[in-house]
């Protein structure tokens, strides 16, 4: 894959097709992943965090004892995860974050990072996410941990089918009926007759060992990793200070 | 949004992170409404310790709250917090959000838009990190 300027690249195979399929996207994400759930309702009453690429802020209601900050680059999904209304959302790049560093208890940046075009950008935004965290020396709380999940290579019970050795850097479509106009709660499901337009979104596959490799070169620390439903995940912390 | 959240915004700008001006940033023109949130005194008692109080102080003034303690009130074993400040400060922090208006930084002078309640913080190209500094190292 050719890509001379990487953020031009992204701007036209990631940003404008999130615009484009916004409201279609949204109205198939609705069910937290067991993981993700997990990491936010473990949290302690009170914390602080961000959900860093926040989409249609499906996470952003899992735990009402903690408050969260979601950003995404898509106007049009940021919009809809502000009628959530019980937390707050703005529009950010996880590359240009407005956040005061070491200030937070947690992040979480889920099918997010695997957006990015080159390993350098991929480990820059994994350095992003670990800069704004409460150092792990800090006397006074817990350090801060971010939990980061990313699709996954090794996709043998997906309709995919993507296995070990297949090209990382891929396309793969989406499709909607032209001029969707799903609302919130419905199903998502395209009805006979609707006419089909497919978009193409840039994916990087990450392969086995991977994620945890690119958080280690970011500076982090990797407390947990894992595998769940054709993707990879990690949960990291800040280098000590 | 909300005031809790403009507590833990600065400059998208790397440059001027490293600096005190990008924090906090300062509103212009804002437009506020009052929405409920339930109620949970537990919930402020552990944000309170998280706050940089300094700097709410100053967003406070700027947006016509001139009633905040000039210290953090701080609640100990024998002395639990007042509820009243609790209250006060969950009206504050979490029920008033700003709709409209303009978040500038101190040091660039680059301003951001909030509007119907979100603010936007992308930057314009010749602000944003200059592609070599990501792409080669």
């Amino acid at each position: 894959m050719d890509i001379n300027n990487p953020q031009n690249y992204e701007a036209e195979h990631v940003h404008r097709v999130y615009e484009l399929i916004a409201s279609h996207f949204s109205a198939t994400r609705f069910k937290p992943w067991p993981i993700v759930e997990g990491f936010l309702k473990g949290l302690p009453i009170g914390s602080i965090g961000l959900d860093l690429g926040c989409g249609n802020g499906k996470y952003l209601t899992v735990n009402e004892n903690v408050f969260m900050i979601g950003s995404d680059r898509s106007t049009a999904l940021v919009q809809i995860a502000h009628d959530l209304k019980t937390q707050d959302s703005l529009i950010a790049d996880t590359l240009e974050l407005p956040h005061p560093d070491s200030r937070f208890d947690f992040a979480i940046s889920i099918a997010v990072i695997h957006h990015f075009s080159t390993t350098a950008r991929r480990i820059a935004s994994i350095r992003s996410i670990l800069a704004t965290l409460k150092p792990s020396s800090n006397s006074e709380t817990n350090g801060g941990k971010a939990l980061i999940y990313v699709w996954a290579l090794e996709q043998p019970n997906s309709k995919r089918g993507w296995k070990e050795g297949d090209p990382q850097d891929v396309m793969v479509p989406w499709q909607t009926s032209e001029g969707y106009s799903g609302v919130k709660g419905g199903s998502g499901k395209l009805s006979k007759g609707d006419k089909v337009v497919t978009y193409q979104r840039y994916y990087h596959l990450y392969r086995e060992g991977e994620l945890v490799q690119d958080i280690v070169a970011a500076g982090g620390i990797v407390l947990e990793s894992g595998y769940e439903r054709d993707n990879w995940w990690a949960i990291c912390a800040p280098p000590h200070r | 949004m909300k005031i809790l959240t403009t507590n833990y915004i600065s400059c998208a700008v790397k440059a001027c992170k490293s600096t005190s001006l990008s924090f906090p940033l300062h509103f212009q023109d804002a437009v506020l409404v009052q929405e409920e949130v339930d109620f949970k005194p537990e919930f402020i008692t552990n944000i309170l310790p998280r706050i940089e109080w300094e700097a709410l102080k100053i967003t406070a003034v700027e947006l016509g709250f001139t009633t905040l303690p000039a210290q953090k009130p701080e609640a100990t074993e024998e002395a639990p917090l007042d509820p009243q400040v609790l209250k006060d400060l969950h009206t504050l922090l979490l029920e008033t959000q700003v709709t409209e208006g303009k978040l500038v930084c101190a040091n660039c002078k680059h301003v951001y838009n909030i509007h119907q309640g979100i603010a936007n913080f992308l930057l314009p190209n010749h602000l944003a990190l200059p592609l070599i500094m990501i792409t080669n190292f």
